[in-house]
């Protein structure tokens, strides 16, 4: 199975989300990260989702995807062709004898602290998930107390608009 | 036309409906009934059936309709009540989501929560079920929206930027594919219920006089092409003719017509016409190389596209040489003759139930429309009725509806008046909704009801019979041991003409006295016997290629295919 990143534009209506989501569930298909956002056009929104599917039921997903009458567009975002972040924010154990260590593995990843307490600091970082999976191994060791994380968001390179193509 | 029941929330836009000239409503006795009445409608007109019900369990039973037409891609709409703007989501009285509830089982489906949309959404509804892929679309308005004033101008602007069926076939798919057809020894018309839907029967028969090729129709597309057509091999599938089953299964080439390669007609899907390329033309994207990889394909309006393939095929004809198809034929006639429908006496004594619908089919007049509900009798109805003209077969066949004929054949002799409409109905499945003959009775809808009685849930009975062990486990429904409900006594009490047949003597008898009778609905209980079955089958999970013409006789089993 390999990875894909859809963007798909929908209407924003009331319960789109859970027709997408319904039917990736109903049709047996595992969303590894949904982010939902507005556009530059205030009736359209954006979700990028993530799936680790074969190519075979991927054509059937988006295929199915496209019959929801508040799909606008969908397109795949080929990670070579597009830019991938995510968002992470994780609190971490950092009292004064390893705070100096912490905020070093910070400075690396170019990540920022947010918040700061005696015990812990929480931290802020984005990029690729491949990029924050590492920074949460390198700050597991000093123990993370708490982490939430966004989903992807994905926009493709170089002067092309999705949605600009699809309000046309 | 609009079946339905009134209730609390729907009341709004009930009130004038008294005044309406131009809306029939038929008050229904339960909306499963009204649901089905709008497919058996939208069915036999080609026009969108429409249903309304209330709010909280009126709209829960139209559950069962709306997966029906979902599943059979019926173009209805539901209108249905729902809770004040307030009380949603506050589990008030008859409150229930059923935009969330019916999601996966409609086309599309929207609340609407301002009264100014309403003329919208009932406009984008109506388009939405009837264009495409049809299939049943929900409008759920509260009720206070109901109450509240609005100006609005007809018709209204649509605004659906996702919603652009493509029914245009790219012309380079339609080339290929006449290539593929000119050059096929063993190719076969594969048709489905989209070329019924699509009004391309005349469009169908020309393809295939022109061709030549052998053409199976699905149980959704009985009637899409003349059965007495000599290239005609009959329906395919689980209980499909050993000819229809066997040309699939040895075909190079399937031209697949708005049919889906459903289950029940691929059997084992991995061992389906292992020789065959595949030609899939059909309206819906998704339903392409969904189950069987298709080599052409072409997304469009089947209409369209068979048009295109005449001209394209002819065109292919001036430069190609002609593939000489008579040594197929030769291979698919004798197999039409050695296995050919048909069915034995029960050895006990009692009535043929397929000799009962054998006789219906024969003794009606040529426009008769039939519907059924779901099991043996259904199966039955689809061997044993010969079907010249689309839209003269109504069925459950994607969901298998028990309880589909009665209310179906009201809303079919609503939309047809002038023609005969025959239910053929189980004892099992009759027993689920024939409340709907005292709506027939008193709304003058003559329908006519042909109970096949066999005392029990015939089809479960079958594979209790063939892969249980004979252990028959609840399918016994006592309509033969206890004569409850008494069929004849029940339709009388319905305001109907009740008759019964027993023996082989009385079943013309009672026929023609039903075909007389057209001011009342006839229910006629066939007493039938318990132990005749559904031949020929594959076995469910079997590849189609075991297909046995009848009990233990497998004629392509150890062939080499």
């Amino acid at each position: 199975m390999t990875r894909h990143t859809l963007s798909v534009l929908v209407e924003d209506k009331p319960g789109v989300l859970a027709r997408v989501a319904g039917l990736f569930s109903r049709r047996g298909f595992n969303i590894e990260s949904l982010a939902v956002g507005r556009t530059e056009y205030p009736d359209i929104s954006r979700m990028t989702i993530v799936v680790s599917v074969d190519e075979l039921p991927l054509e059937q997903v988006t295929k199915q995807l496209n019959k929801l009458i508040n799909v606008i567009k969908i397109v795949e975002l080929e990670p070579t062709a597009s830019v991938q972040r995510q968002l992470v924010l994780i609190k971490v154990r950092a009292d004064a004898t390893v705070r100096s260590q912490v905020l070093e593995t910070v400075q690396l990843f170019r990540a920022k602290v947010v918040d700061v307490s005696p015990e812990a600091v929480t931290i802020e970082a984005t990029g690729t998930s491949e990029k924050l999976d590492a920074l949460l191994r390198m700050l597991e060791p000093y123990g993370l107390r708490e982490i939430v994380q966004s989903g992807m968001v994905a926009i493709g390179r170089g002067a092309r608009s999705i949605t600009a193509t699809a309000v046309r | 036309m609009v079946f339905g029941i009134p209730g609390g929330t729907i009341l709004p836009a009930y009130d004038p409906l008294l005044d309406s000239t131009k809306v029939r409503h038929i008050l229904v006795r339960h909306e499963q009934g009204a649901g089905h009445a709008a497919t058996g409608y939208a069915q036999a007109t080609g026009k969108v059936g429409v249903c309304m019900a209330t709010s909280g369990p009126g709209a829960t039973n139209l559950v069962t309709p709306l997966a029906d037409a979902n599943m059979d891609s019926v173009p209805v709409v539901a209108i249905t009540g729902q809770q004040s703007r307030p009380l949603i989501g506050t589990d008030a009285f008859q409150e229930a989501d059923i935009c969330g509830i019916t999601m996966p089982i409609t086309k599309h489906n929207v609340l609407v929560t301002d009264a100014a949309e309403i003329p919208r959404a009932i406009a984008e509804a109506f388009h939405i079920a009837a264009t495409g892929r049809p299939g049943p679309v929900l409008v759920d308005i509260p009720k206070d929206v109901l109450q509240e004033q609005t100006s609005f101008s007809w018709p209204p602007e649509m605004r659906l930027p996702g919603y652009r069926p493509t029914t245009r076939p790219h012309g380079k798919q339609v080339r290929e594919a006449a290539k593929l057809i000119v050059s096929a020894r063993k190719p076969v018309l594969y048709v489905g219920g989209g070329v019924i839907k699509a009004d391309a029967h005349a469009e169908l028969l020309r393809l295939a006089e022109d061709t030549g090729i052998p053409v199976v129709t699905t149980l959704m597309a009985r009637g899409a092409f003349p059965d007495s057509h000599e290239q005609h091999l009959g329906m395919p599938g689980m209980h499909g003719t050993v000819a229809a089953v066997a040309a699939m299964q040895k075909s190079d080439l399937l031209i697949a017509l708005g049919a889906r390669f459903d289950d029940r007609v691929t059997g084992q899907l991995g061992s389906f016409a292992p020789d065959a390329q595949v030609i899939h033309a059909d309206i819906d994207p998704a339903e392409i190389s969904k189950n069987r990889r298709a080599d052409v394909p072409i997304v469009g309006d089947c209409k369209e596209i068979i048009t295109e393939l005449i001209d394209a095929v002819r065109a292919e004809r001036e430069t190609a040489k002609a593939v000489d198809l008579a040594p197929w034929w030769t291979t698919l006639n004798s197999l039409r003759e050695t296995f050919p429908l048909g069915y034995d006496w029960p050895e006990d004594g009692t009535l043929s139930p397929q000799y009962v619908i054998e006789r219906i089919g024969s003794l009606s007049p040529a426009d008769t429309i039939y519907t059924a509900g779901v099991g043996q009798h259904q199966m039955w109805a689809a061997q044993f009725v010969k079907y010249e003209h689309p839209r003269t077969w109504i069925n459950s066949g994607g969901l298998g509806t028990m309880g589909f004929a009665v209310p179906a054949a009201m809303g079919i002799k609503a939309g047809e008046p002038d023609r005969t409409v025959w239910a053929i109905d189980g004892d099992g499945c009759f027993q689920m909704t024939n409340q709907e003959l005292a709506t027939c009775a008193i709304e003058g809808l003559p329908v006519k009801i042909a109970v096949i009685n066999n005392g029990n849930l015939g089809m479960v009975r079958q594979w209790q019979t063939l892969f249980y062990g004979e252990r028959y486990s609840n399918t016994d429904l006592g309509t033969h041991k206890h004569r409850i409900p008494d069929f004849k006594l029940l339709a009388e009490a319905l305001g109907c003409v009740g008759l019964r047949a027993e023996s082989r003597e009385e079943v013309d008898e009672v026929i023609a006295k039903a075909l007389e009778i057209n001011d009342r609905p006839v229910v006629i209980d066939f007493v039938v016997g318990k132990d005749a079955q559904v031949w020929p089958m594959v076995a469910a999970g079997t590849g189609n290629s075991e297909i046995m013409a009848a009990r233990g006789i497998r004629p392509l089993f150890d062939e080499d295919i």
